[in-house]
């Protein structure tokens, strides 16, 4: 596929220009004042132009990324991939929401490329405006459903957005069933068998609701709903491409979750025209996402910062923990509204399987974790403050699992020597 | 019941009602038997499979409008639940399980469809905004002492007929709509409560361990689970508050 050659400011219609100039403008003024910039720098150039996110698009080649887990992986790798042909803008910081989307294209107008993470569920808003060439579908499971609904609400809005999406090419999850019913309907899919550890939201037909058969690999439904044929896969690290070639992914990146992202990532970037050794190449440099897989060390603790925040994300963190078995694991569990209030699904998450490890449970909602692991038989400390949970640790690594805000909190609070 | 004897919990559909987090009220009932003796077990009763009629105890769960419809057409061809509990068995259902085990339920697509007619309720889309959020309530004193703690969200307005006791009263939140949250007649109870509502309730889940065993359970000491349920009651009452501020101006 051509690459469009880069626009300059002045090419963009003079309102979008001048909202994004004030934007920008808001943005250092914003980091003057200690903020972060981005959003509100999006946010003032939404307001004085609402159309702005299609015409920061227009001219460029876009790729949505989108699922409920590996979302700012995929996004990372992604740009990475494609900045082998050409600049790429985009919103690596996780601002997935329009106003973050914009403050990413307006630091970087003239970038031909543009690789955006999307909020799944403002998905059909975002795909109408920019009409990408690519959307790449991760996954979907049960996430926040006191905040954005049940998962299943979720499939049926990206079903009907990009059933109307005639230019795009839709690069899918086949493994899982409700991508595939999401991606299903789409002119033009590439199928990639990416795996999953989470079954949970699959049991059930997304088409007729009757019960799935199979795993994930041969799964059906008696309505004729069934996985379509892979044209990429990704088993135990080695990624084979359509013209059958195998390839060790050999990530920096731990565990099977970011193979399977690392595999997507690239059969959208080879269809965009990427040579797939080098975009492979560039994945590979990515040692941290935001700070995940990061370690971190306070008091002589050696601390693996790990982010898991619903069921199927602690279905791919449980088996990386496994891989540390001398290691202590702290479990940092809030509530807060980017959490979602509800913590019913800590009984979704086989907790059994840490018995015999010493963890502990920390956060503004630990109690909730504690209760889970008393009846899962998992012995463990309940310490409600995260640095006395490391501090109560002998030095040596830890294995730090957070849900979201926990996640950011101590990001930033390890990072600055708390 | 003899303590040699297996006390079996049936969860039932777990593949289409198991949305909400709602099979860990297996995993507490199980853990309870267990820790004081008694030999338990949890059989997954899938969709497409026969539902026996000889277990002592069946779980409904959260689950979506399809899921529901879905779940009454084989509740229906396979009423195995219906007969345990015309003997006795013990049936918790829990929001969406709740409405199926109603007369009938009115799903948001404005049709109505018949329930399992196990419970003297029924079920219509609330006109409000959707309820969601921490749910405290004071149970039926015929039933328990403490208060009730879960967290809510759903559609449905749920009235009871005159079969049907409500199960506790609204203190914070909305439950059936009318004050009242769940019903129950006999071994039958409902309610709109997750969290899961016996990992947050340990008195509920002893009351109906006894109802399945045939006698009254001695309470087990699980400082941890005051620890929530005092942290939930807190985090209500701080809504509460907040809520009569913004009233306020």
């Amino acid at each position: 596929m051509d690459v469009p050659s880069g626009h300059l400011d002045g090419e963009l219609p003079t309102r979008t220009a001048a909202a994004v100039a004030a934007g920008n403008l808001a943005a250092r003024l914003s980091k003057v004042a200690g903020g972060a910039g981005g959003i509100i720098g999006g946010r003032v150039t939404l307001a004085l132009d609402p159309n702005a996110l299609a015409r920061l698009c227009k001219d460029r080649t876009v790729a949505l990324v989108t699922g409920t887990n590996g979302k700012t992986t995929t996004t990372m790798m992604l740009a990475k991939a494609m900045s082998v042909i050409a600049p790429v803008a985009t919103n690596h910081t996780g601002a997935n929401m329009p106003d973050g989307l914009v403050a990413a294209l307006s630091t970087d107008p003239t970038a031909p490329v543009g690789v955006l993470e999307i909020d799944e569920n403002y998905l059909p808003k975002i795909s109408d405006a920019v009409q990408p060439a690519v959307i790449v579908l991760l996954n979907l499971s049960r996430d926040q459903m006191d905040r954005v609904g049940e998962v299943r609400h979720t499939e049926r809005h990206l079903r009907t957005a990009i059933a109307r999406l005639h230019n795009t090419t839709v690069v899918a999850n086949c493994d899982d069933v409700l991508v595939t019913s999401a991606a299903y309907d789409a002119p033009r899919t590439i199928w990639v068998s990416a795996g999953g550890n989470w079954r949970g939201d699959s049991t059930s037909c997304p088409r007729c609701g009757m019960r799935v058969h199979g795993g994930a690999t041969d799964w059906y439904c008696d309505c004729g709903f069934a996985r379509p044929t892979p044209t990429w896969s990704v088993v135990d690290g080695k990624m084979t491409s359509p013209t059958g070639e195998s390839v060790e992914l050999r990530l920096r990146l731990p565990g099977s979750a970011n193979e399977a992202d690392a595999t997507l990532a690239l059969a959208a970037s080879t269809h965009l025209g990427v040579p797939l050794r080098p975009a492979l190449e560039r994945i590979r440099t990515i040692t941290g996402v935001g700070g995940r897989y990061t370690t971190l060390v306070r008091n002589e603790r050696v601390v693996r910062l790990l982010l898991a925040k619903n069921p199927a994300g602690w279905a791919e963190t449980l088996p990386l923990l496994a891989k540390s078995p001398d290691h202590p694991i702290i479990i940092a569990i809030n509530g807060r509204e980017a959490d979602g209030r509800d913590k019913s699904w800590l009984w979704d998450v086989p907790f059994e399987r840490l018995a015999g490890r010493t963890v502990i449970a920390t956060g503004e909602r630990s109690a909730d974790l504690a209760v889970r692991l008393t009846y899962a038989d998992v012995a463990h400390q309940h310490v409600p403050d995260p640095y006395q949970a490391i501090d109560s640790l002998p030095p040596g690594a830890i294995e730090l699992v957070a849900n979201y805000t926990a996640f950011r909190d101590l990001k930033s609070g390890l990072s600055n020597g708390s | 019941m003899v303590r040699d004897s297996v006390v079996r919990i049936g969860l039932v559909l777990p593949d289409v009602l198991g949305t909400y987090g709602d099979s860990g009220n297996a995993t507490v009932l199980r853990k309870r038997l267990e820790w004081r003796g008694y030999r338990a077990e949890v059989v997954d009763l899938a969709v497409g499979e026969p539902v026996p009629s000889s277990l002592d105890f069946y779980l409904l769960g959260g689950g979506e409008d399809r899921a529901q419809t879905l779940a009454v057409s084989h509740l229906t061809a396979n009423p195995g639940m219906q007969a345990a509990a015309g003997r006795g068995a013990v049936v918790l259902a829990i929001c969406a399980g709740l409405q199926i085990l109603g007369h009938d339920f009115t799903g948001t697509d404005g049709v109505t469809y018949s329930g399992l007619g196990l419970l003297d309720v029924r079920t219509t889309p609330g006109t409000g905004a959707r309820a969601v959020g921490e749910l405290l309530t004071t149970p039926d004193p015929a039933l328990l002492a403490t208060s009730m703690t879960g967290f809510e969200n759903h559609q449905g307005h749920t009235q009871l007929g005159p079969n049907a006791r409500p199960l506790s009263k609204v203190v914070y939140g909305t439950g059936n709509g009318d004050g009242a949250d769940g019903a129950y007649a006999g071994h039958v109870v409902g309610t709109y409560m997750h969290g899961p509502v016996l990992a947050r309730n340990p008195e509920f889940a002893d009351l109906l361990l006894g109802w399945a065993i045939g006698a009254p359970l001695a309470p087990l000491e699980i400082p941890v689970i005051e620890q929530l349920r005092e942290e939930r009651r807190r985090a209500v009452q701080a809504m509460a508050n907040r809520r009569k501020r913004l009233l306020k101006f």
